[in-house]
């Protein structure tokens, strides 16, 4: 029984040698996964590869109980999937609320109320609102890349590195606002350095080594195996 | 206080300098402002875009002809004017063309921009030799209606001055056409969602595509505003002094110190940097003998004739602001690269 | 395996076509076309030094081609006293002044840390120009020009013969484009093409303008030859010997001892035109292939190895630094010389200068295509792009022609559409000239003798 959005098996890279060996990540509505792993392990190559953004040699990518392999990264996005980039993630010469609409390029009804939920959810972007996402500090900058791919009121929402570059408080602050994204019912996958802080707020993890699943468990399993705390959690 | 004589030289200097300054940097802009955009959205150095402003020009005329044989005229404007959202929409359909089956080619593969550079010297030999074909390479003046909207002697008469002041209609035309179409064009790009999206694109097109925004449409509307701009800039252009199709080649010196001096890739500068282009080709190249004759005493009368360099030489101004800019502040007057 | 044979087939090739025009047409003119096929296969050995070697784009080919006819015309043109004594000291001060000035600002520019100070300085020194020049060269250039302005009206030359140019042409290039480079390179590569586009004008735009150096558009005539004239040679006895023992048999073939003399008369005249290409063919056979062998050689020295490194992989290779704006400084240089050589003795060839004649498609953009159709990064590829794309920009003329009156043939003799088309005609071989290159560049991107990849 697979879950909400899944995939498996999922081989390839960039043309060259392959970064993917089988890996496979999945994540049920209102839950949280969390890949962790060494740097180079394939993690935002997984994310990229789930989002059509890379031609797999072989795998499966299922959305609520349809493949969408086939699909391009546009058709992905219109059903639902959300991604955050973990660089370039913002359109920087464009104000904050410019990239807010642009999140919402697809959509054709009136988005002023999904604007104001993002304000809700990240107030400092009301106050920016008109400033160049460019201009902002590390840590806003990253609300404004979570708020824009939310503007497709998305049920996937994607986090690559989210707390990359931001100061402790700010990182606390944005796994918060995570988790009320997860509690409107939307399925999230995060990839994170910060392997502790995010398996602790995981409802299921994966350990990516080598572009494989080297572990998989619930958050708190993950956690406490002591092979797991002692080649990746620092002991 | 005889000597002094600041009223005749203001006037000598509008005549001879600001107005036509401005008209031609008012040209210089619309034509700058193709550039950019494509440098913008599209990646790189358009070397065609002199000669795609000769075939916007060549159909605007073919059309004014036309318009004229079937009796149709603009009065006291000229009949290019109406001729000229028709040769819009044929140039911008070439464009479309152009980009189908030349640039997208190299778009899909990811080319690098001097690719795409050397591509543009290709299309920059089949637009060239189009419009020769066609129309033939020589001087054509296409200009009708009412030709000043002032003139000197009028000028002198009214306001018993020894200098006379002439305003061209196509001048006063040039900066109507050239303040709406940029006016247009900032709405598009601030205010539309079109428009933002062109930017987003430019800014960043990878996430422009997980935004869902189709690479597709924003070339083909970049291309339809490139083929809009040229045309209107060509038909200024040639409106306010004559068509020839070398000529056109000639601007994309000007026409490209007025986008990088503003910053390539940004709008405003591409504006800005056409003024500044105009402004210093016009101004140092421009005798200022009679100027300080009407300024400064009779012993103090400059000898020479005061010009900075000759006309001969006003492409050396462009390349000489061009490299200052460079050397200075690399990234233009306005930071450039993204819409 | 084809791979191998592409060089000798695409030569093959370009001989059976010059071939056919000059058994089609004549010796005369095939050898027309040959020569100016080599002038262009040197420009685009230098073109491809700089793109192909480098990657990068010079759009001012045009510029350095026009600097080394320049430079045939002031070593080979006799000096004119009258105006030496008359204003010579006056340019050559304007020219001190001139280069005094280019020096004052390059030392201010380099060593002032003061932005203001900096900056009025230099404009401070080039007020004191200005005025310098007002004295000295305004005067100067008018007596220049004002003594016997029908026939000189400027300085003339040195006198020398004006094969020397082909050498100095290289040097005056040379040290234009090292003053390009030295502003240009380094910044983006797109802004190398445009300064390059824009100091071409300038340089056309000087010859044009600057009677008192060049003639401007009134033109330098009858320039001294290397090779000998056809006249002399006409009247010269073994010459005449020759051509009849070449030709015994054709000779002999006419009965009368009278038409017997006219017919050796005419072999005489076309012979002497032939010989005379031919001398010139050889000489430019020596310059192409010393440039061809020293071409080679640095393409695989350790800095051409280097050169075509960080042409494929800028990123990895500036982490030398500087390193890199100073080999390509090195290759712009060098190629621009080149450039400058062919420009030299294109301007012999011809006997004349003429600034009017200088046009960039021609001049510039016709060579791009010789070394993108010839392929990027290969000398034999540019030699056999220069040969081509000259044969194909000479002869699409007739060919376009030919293909309009075929296509209007069912037209009225007089009607205005066809004569228009016909007269229209000639301009196509731009469009030729397009097709060939945005073809090249989609189907054979790598050109018809591709840069053979190293194996490392
Ligand atoms: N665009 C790309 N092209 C080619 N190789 C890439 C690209 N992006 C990443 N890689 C390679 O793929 C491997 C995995 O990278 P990545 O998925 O970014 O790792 P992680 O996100 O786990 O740190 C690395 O070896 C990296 O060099
Ligand atoms: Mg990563």
């Amino acid at each position: 029984m697979n879950k909400y959005f899944s995939s498996s098996n999922m081989t390839g890279g960039y043309g060259g040698v392959d970064i993917l060996n089988d890996c496979g990540i999945e994540v049920n509505q209102g839950e949280i996964s969390v890949v962790v792993g060494p740097n180079g392990a394939g993690k935002s190559t997984a994310m990229k590869a789930m989002l059509g953004m890379i031609t797999l040699k072989s795998g499966d990518v299922i959305l609520n109980g349809k493949d969408i392999s086939g699909l391009t990264p546009e058709d992905r996005v219109a059903q639902g999937i959300a991604f955050v980039p973990q660089t370039m993630n913002i359109f920087s010469e464009l104000t904050v609320k410019e990239n807010l609409e642009m999140g919402a390029f697809l959509r054709n009804d009136n988005i002023n109320k999904t604007i104001e939920d993002i304000y809700k959810l990240f107030p400092i972007l009301k106050d920016k609102k008109n400033q160049l996402a460019g201009e902002l500090s590390g840590g806003q900058r990253q609300q404004v890349a979570v708020g824009r791919a939310l503007m497709t009121k998305p049920s996937v929402l994607m986090l690559d590195e989210p707390t990359a570059g931001v100061s402790p408080i700010v990182m606390d602050e944005l796994f918060d606002r995570i988790i009320e994204i997860k509690n409107t019912g939307v399925a999230i996958i995060i990839v994170e350095q910060n392997a502790k802080q995010a398996l602790s707020i995981a409802d299921f993890g994966y350990v990516l080594v080598g572009g494989k699943n080297k572990f998989t468990g619930k958050g708190s399993e993950l956690l406490n195996n002591p092979e797991v705390r002692k080649a990746f959690l620092g002991g | 206080m005889e000597n002094f004589d600041i009223l005749n030289a203001l006037i000598l200097l509008a005549n001879f300098v600001i107005v036509p300054a401005i008209s031609y940097g008012s040209q210089l802009a619309i034509a700058a402002l193709g550039i950019t955009i494509v440098y913008a959205v599209l990646r790189f150095s358009n070397f065609a875009h002199g000669d795609l402003m000769s075939f916007g020009t060549m159909t605007a005329i073919l059309f004014t002809w036309l318009f004229q044989n079937l009796g149709i005229t603009g009065g006291v404007l000229p009949t290019a004017l109406i001729a000229l959202p028709f040769a819009i929409i044929v140039t911008a359909l070439l464009c479309l063309l152009i980009d189908k089956s030349v640039y997208r080619f190299y778009r899909k593969q990811k080319s690098h921009a001097v690719v795409f550079m050397i591509v543009s010297v290709g299309v920059m030999f089949i637009l060239n030799a189009t419009v020769r074909f066609i129309i033939g390479p020589n001087d054509r003046t296409f200009f009708d209606g009412e030709k000043f909207l002032i003139r000197a002697l009028d000028f002198k008469a009214s306001t018993g001055l020894e200098e006379g002041l002439t305003i061209k209609s196509t001048q006063l035309i040039t900066v109507i056409v050239a303040i709406i179409t940029m006016l247009l064009l900032f709405y598009f790009l601030q205010k539309t969602k079109m428009g933002k999206a062109m930017r987003a694109y430019s800014n960043n097109e990878d996430l422009a595509l997980l935004s869902g925004i189709n690479p597709d449409r924003v070339v083909m509307i970049t291309w339809i505003i490139v083929g809009a701009l040229g045309t209107i800039a060509g038909v200024l252009y040639g409106l306010d002094k004559s068509f020839k199709p070398f000529t056109y080649f000639q601007l994309l010196l000007p026409m490209f110190a007025a986008a990088i001096v503003g910053g390539i890739g940004n709008p405003i500068g591409a504006v800005v940097g056409g003024y500044i282009i105009a402004f210093s080709e016009i101004m140092l190249t421009y005798a200022y003998k009679k100027f300080f004759i009407y300024l400064l005493p009779e012993h103090l009368e400059p000898s020479g004739l005061m010009q900075f360099l000759s006309t001969d030489y006003k492409f050396a101004i462009s390349f000489i602001i061009l490299v200052i800019v460079l050397i200075i502040r690399p990234t233009g007057v306005f930071r450039g690269k993204t819409i | 395996m084809i791979e191998k044979y592409r060089a000798p087939l695409a030569f093959l090739v370009m001989a059976l076509l010059l071939a056919i025009v000059g058994f089609g047409q004549s010796w005369s003119v095939a050898l027309g076309i040959i020569n100016l096929c080599i002038i262009s296969a040197i420009m685009a050995l230098g073109v491809n030094l700089q793109w192909g070697y480098a990657g990068l784009f010079n759009a001012g080919v045009m510029g350095f081609t026009a600097l080394g006819g320049l430079t045939a015309v002031l070593i080979s043109h006799q000096p004119i006293y009258e105006a030496w004594s008359g204003a010579g000291s006056g340019i050559l001060l304007s020219g001190f002044i001139l280069i005094s000035a280019g020096f004052g600002i390059y030392f201010v520019h380099k060593k002032i840390e003061k932005i203001i100070l900096k900056r009025t300085l230099i404009i401070f020194i080039i007020g004191i120009t200005l005025i310098g020049l007002n004295i000295f060269y305004g005067p100067s250039v008018s007596i220049i020009e004002s003594i016997n302005p029908a026939k000189t009206g400027f300085l003339g030359g040195l006198g020398l013969p004006i094969i020397v140019s082909w050498l100095v042409a290289a040097f005056v290039a040379g040290f234009v484009a090292w003053i390009i480079g030295k502003i240009t390179l380094g910044l983006r590569s797109d802004y190398l093409a445009i300064a390059t586009l824009g100091i071409s004008e300038i340089v056309i735009a000087i010859l044009k303008h600057e009677d008192w150096l060049s003639r401007g558009v009134r033109n330098v005539t009858g320039l001294d030859r290397p090779v000998p004239y056809e006249i002399e040679l006409q009247k010269t006895t073994w010459f005449i010997d020759l051509i009849a023992s070449i030709n015994t048999s054709k000779l002999q073939a006419a009965q009368i001892l009278s038409d017997r003399q006219d017919i050796l008369n005419k072999l005489v005249i076309d012979g002497s035109s032939i010989f005379v290409k031919l001398c010139y063919a050889g000489l430019f056979i020596l310059v192409l292939l010393i440039i061809y062998f020293l071409s080679h050689l640095a393409l695989q020295s350790p800095w051409g190895r280097m050169l075509r490194a960080i042409r494929d992989n800028e990123d990895a290779a500036s982490a030398m630094g500087k390193n890199i704006v100073a080999k390509h400084l090195q290759v712009f240089v060098i190629g621009s010389a080149i450039i400058g050589i062919a420009g030299a003795m294109l301007t012999t060839l011809d006997g004349q200068f003429t600034p009017g004649s200088y046009q960039p498609l021609r001049f510039t953009f016709i060579i791009w295509v010789m070394v993108i159709v010839g392929g990027s990064g290969n000398n034999l590829g540019s030699i056999f792009g220069g040969f081509f794309i000259w044969f194909m920009w000479i002869e699409a003329e007739p060919l376009s022609i030919a293909f309009i009156s075929l296509l209007t043939n069912g037209l009225d003799y007089n009607s205005p559409l066809r004569m228009h088309l016909i007269a229209s005609a000639p301009h196509l071989r731009l469009f030729i000239m397009g097709s060939i290159l945005l073809l090249a560049l989609r189907f054979m991107p790598r050109g018809v003798i591709p840069e053979k990849v190293s194996k490392e």
